[in-house]
């Protein structure tokens, strides 16, 4: 979601851009779409973020993460966990998928397409690294709550793939 | 602060921490690394959800009451948590049937749930939903794989089956706070949920080429604190640290 669409002022966007996802560095909080919210209120900078999984520990770490970016720009923030409306793989921007398959991690198909992939009756996830549609599913548990484990039967190379959660 | 509410959302959150903490335990000893993955990953959910709940049970009860101090220091007779949830981890069959049967029931539960009047409970309830509905999907698979696998694996889930079959009912008892809370709008009324959660859970066994218990005599008591032997180890394992070093942080 882009700066406007949140309303969030390009000054505070631009300090929260800096601020990435511990598990997956590659992608900022704003790529991934765990921000919700961000305004300047009395001073202070009242930041919402949303989690991706309820149990998901980065949220402590992007939480300490966005109030040192924060520290370092000289403004004092303060975090607010929501919970609803509840995160979906929707908000990640296309940016933010574009830098998951470059780093290896193949991106959230639709919630048709991600429901045939994680049962096995469909070949519809693509391999990041060779671009094959010839992958299989090896767990639907991943290294992280939001991925599932997927190996590519052409390169043989095992990936990570990010579910869908709608 | 409102004692219904409260023993309400405890009654939803013991459930979660306490299977929470007995998927933990399978964390490197799974049957193997995907499932050992799998059921940490739930465990990992589970224990997300219950901070959520606790948090706002903290609010609720006010003064120095947290997350923490709900989750280690109560003790056993105040853990509200069904007796099926709290049953060991005898073998892969036992953990994966107490998962499914706590599944089916915990996705009936939320499904009514987000439809509560209570705000932040219908938001947990919203975003639970997603991942138990995952959780869902890979007990009811496992059933299905181990029920319809070998003679040795469908003997050994039908085992599972017919010992945990007699918590299930418990499920469905109403408490006190229960009763308020539906009164109010906020609660969801259990025993509407009983229909068909034995419907689906027969169905899936069915296909699963496994028998339905045809048992009366039912099991009870975790509602009110009156738990198995097994709920004290487990809490002096869940406990330790807060118990031996009050106070400490990471």
């Amino acid at each position: 979601m882009t700066a406007t669409e949140l309303h969030i002022d390009q000054q505070l966007f631009e300090i929260l851009e800096t601020v990435s996802d511990p598990e997956i560095p590659v992608l900022s909080i704003m790529e991934m779409g765990v921000v919700r919210s961000a305004k300047i209120v009395n001073d202070i900078v009242e930041v919402a973020i949303t989690p991706t999984y309820s149990g998901c520990p980065a949220m402590d770490v992007i939480a300490d993460d966005i109030k040192s970016a924060f520290k370092a720009k000289g403004y004092e923030a303060k975090i607010d966990l929501v919970l609803s409306p509840a995160w979906t793989t929707d908000w990640i921007t296309p940016k933010g998928r574009q830098a998951l398959e470059k780093y290896g991690i193949a991106s959230p198909l639709t919630a048709e397409a991600d429901k045939e992939a994680l049962l096995g009756n469909k070949k519809v996830v693509k391999c990041p690294q060779c671009g094959s549609l010839n992958t299989k599913l090896v767990s639907q548990f991943g290294s992280t709550a939001c991925k599932a484990l997927f190996q590519c039967e052409d390169c043989l190379e095992p990936f990570d793939y990010f579910k869908c959660l709608k | 602060m409102d004692k219904d509410l409260v023993q309400y959302i405890l009654g939803i959150a013991d459930n979660a921490l306490i299977l929470g903490q007995r998927l933990g335990e399978l964390c490197g000893h799974g049957p193997s690394l995907e499932t050992d993955i799998a059921m940490t990953n739930i465990s990992l959910d589970l224990l997300g959800q219950v901070r959520s709940y606790y948090q706002y049970a903290a609010k609720n009860i006010g003064g120095d009451a947290t997350e923490d101090t709900i989750a280690f220091l109560r003790k056993e007779r105040e853990y509200k948590n069904v007796l099926l949830v709290e049953q060991p981890n005898t073998d892969f069959a036992y953990s994966i049937t107490r998962q499914f049967m706590f599944d089916i029931f915990h996705l009936l539960l939320l499904e009514k749930l987000q439809n509560s009047t209570d705000e932040t409970l219908a938001a947990i309830a919203k975003k639970s939903i997603k991942e138990v509905s995952y959780h869902t999907r890979f007990s009811s698979d496992w059933i299905r794989r181990l029920g319809d696998g070998t003679e040795e694996s469908h003997g050994r889930i039908q085992t599972a089956v017919n010992d945990l079959w007699t918590f299930t009912d418990e499920l469905f008892h109403q408490t006190d706070a229960d009763k308020a809370m539906v009164a109010e709008g906020i609660g969801v009324d259990v025993t509407l949920l009983k229909a068909d959660f034995y419907q689906k859970v027969s169905s899936i066994l069915t296909e699963s080429t496994l028998e339905t218990p045809q048992l009366q005599y039912f099991q009870k008591g975790g509602k009110q604190g009156i738990h198995s032997e097994h709920l004290g180890y487990l809490l002096t394992e869940l406990q330790y640290m807060q118990r031996t070093y009050p106070n400490m942080n990471w």
